[in-house]
């Protein structure tokens, strides 16, 4: 049990996602001008990288490695990860509109979330075990929405403050995630 | 509007170079980039991937429906980035081992897809290979200055020989996670004052 603490703390804080391993920015620059869409974004990232994590770990471990297939990992893992996010949109879209409602508009870019991708190949590469995967995919999602939660109540201040022109929209905000970055920094003798 | 080769290629080394114009594929440029040794091979990987993926797209595109084209996009990408994985185990085992797991997370690179989708898919090969060239290059030169930079400030030398003599303290924040983000938020900075049309 306290291993699973030590990787929960470890994935969410010490090596987070977005701020210590540098993966997923592209929709941590781009939905994180308002509180509403980084929330979405968090949501529709914890509900697909826990269900990733788990159909990638089990395509590794029971086709992949048993037929010596390991240099296909790249190709079939973002088929996985492309399907499974098309699949579950209609399965939404069905079964429950509400959550489609909230989710919809960020469900197709997570395809191209390298948090997502990065993840899964994480999991392989540490070679955890089913659990442990499926509790790091977790707690690394986790980490993400955290972070891009943070940054979106902090980007939605800049928006009054007055910056200076060559330093407006993308440049204050990678400075911020930098100082935010640093501060994560902080949890490094944690674990 | 008539588009030449010449001014697509042009385009993506200055008006529209990527990750500064385009704030696109930011991961990789913020990972890699500790040397400049990093950050050039892994914009050698993504050119030979975006010409490649944007030919083959700009070919196809009248055989791919449109409804299913993003998917058909992640099979030629992940297939062309296969491709550098397995020559760059065989040639440069190294730098393989230093670039990690970005190389197979150039399938989810958005520079790579979105050009994908927004050039190749409406023009013809010579001008996507040109758009894929330019761009490319584009991308391999600001890695190359972002990692010279981080490398000069954060160790003190440049691609790999040491500049300022044994009395120099490097300022190791640079080559650190947060310094990353600063270095690119400052560098885009200064491009803004330069280059604001």
């Amino acid at each position: 049990m306290g291993d699973y603490i030590v990787l929960i703390i470890s994935c969410i804080f010490v090596n987070n996602i977005l701020l210590a391993q540098f993966l997923g920015n592209c929709p941590f620059f781009g939905t994180s001008k308002k509180m509403e869409t980084a929330m979405g974004m968090s949501m529709a990232v914890v509900f697909v990288l826990v269900m990733a994590g788990m159909i990638t770990w089990m395509t590794e471990a029971y086709i992949l490695k048993p037929y010596n297939l390991e240099y296909l990992r790249t190709i079939s893992f973002i088929l996985v990860i492309a399907s499974l996010v098309q699949f579950v949109e209609m399965f939404l879209r069905k079964s429950i509109p509400g959550l489609y409602a909230g989710l919809g508009i960020f469900l197709p870019l997570i395809t191209t979330n390298c948090a997502v991708m990065g993840v899964c190949l994480i999991n392989i590469k540490e070679e955890y075990s089913f659990m442990q995967a499926l509790v790091a995919s977790f707690a690394y999602a986790v980490g993400f929405g955290l972070a891009l939660v943070l940054f979106a109540g902090v980007r939605e201040k800049i928006l009054i403050a007055r910056v200076p022109k060559p330093l407006q929209d993308t440049s204050i905000a990678l400075v911020t995630a930098g100082i935010l970055s640093l501060t994560f920094f902080a949890f490094k003798g944690m674990v | 509007m008539a588009k030449s080769i010449a001014s697509e290629f042009t385009k993506g080394l200055w008006n529209e170079i990527p990750p500064f114009r385009l704030v696109l594929g930011l991961c990789p440029v913020l990972g890699v980039t500790t040397t400049m040794q990093n950050g050039v091979g892994m914009g050698l990987a993504t050119t030979f991937v975006l010409i490649c993926s944007n030919i083959l797209v700009s070919a196809l595109r009248n055989l791919i429906p449109g409804k299913v084209r993003i998917a058909c996009f992640i099979i030629i990408i992940a297939t062309f980035v296969t491709v550098v994985e397995l020559a760059m185990q065989a040639y440069a085992y190294q730098l393989f081992q230093q670039l990690g797991m970005f190389i197979p997370l150039i399938v989810v690179n958005c520079i790579v897809l979105g050009r994908a989708e927004a050039f190749a898919f409406k023009n013809n090969v010579m001008l996507s290979a040109a758009d894929g060239l330019g761009m490319g290059i584009g991308f391999t030169l600001s890695l190359g200055a972002l990692g010279g930079v981080r490398e000069i400030i954060g160790t003190g030398t440049f691609y790999g020989a040491s500049l300022f003599g044994p009395s120099f303290q490097p300022f190791t924040f640079m080559v650190q996670a947060p310094g990353a983000f600063v270095c690119l938020g400052l560098m885009l900075c200064i491009m803004n004052m330069f280059g604001s049309k």
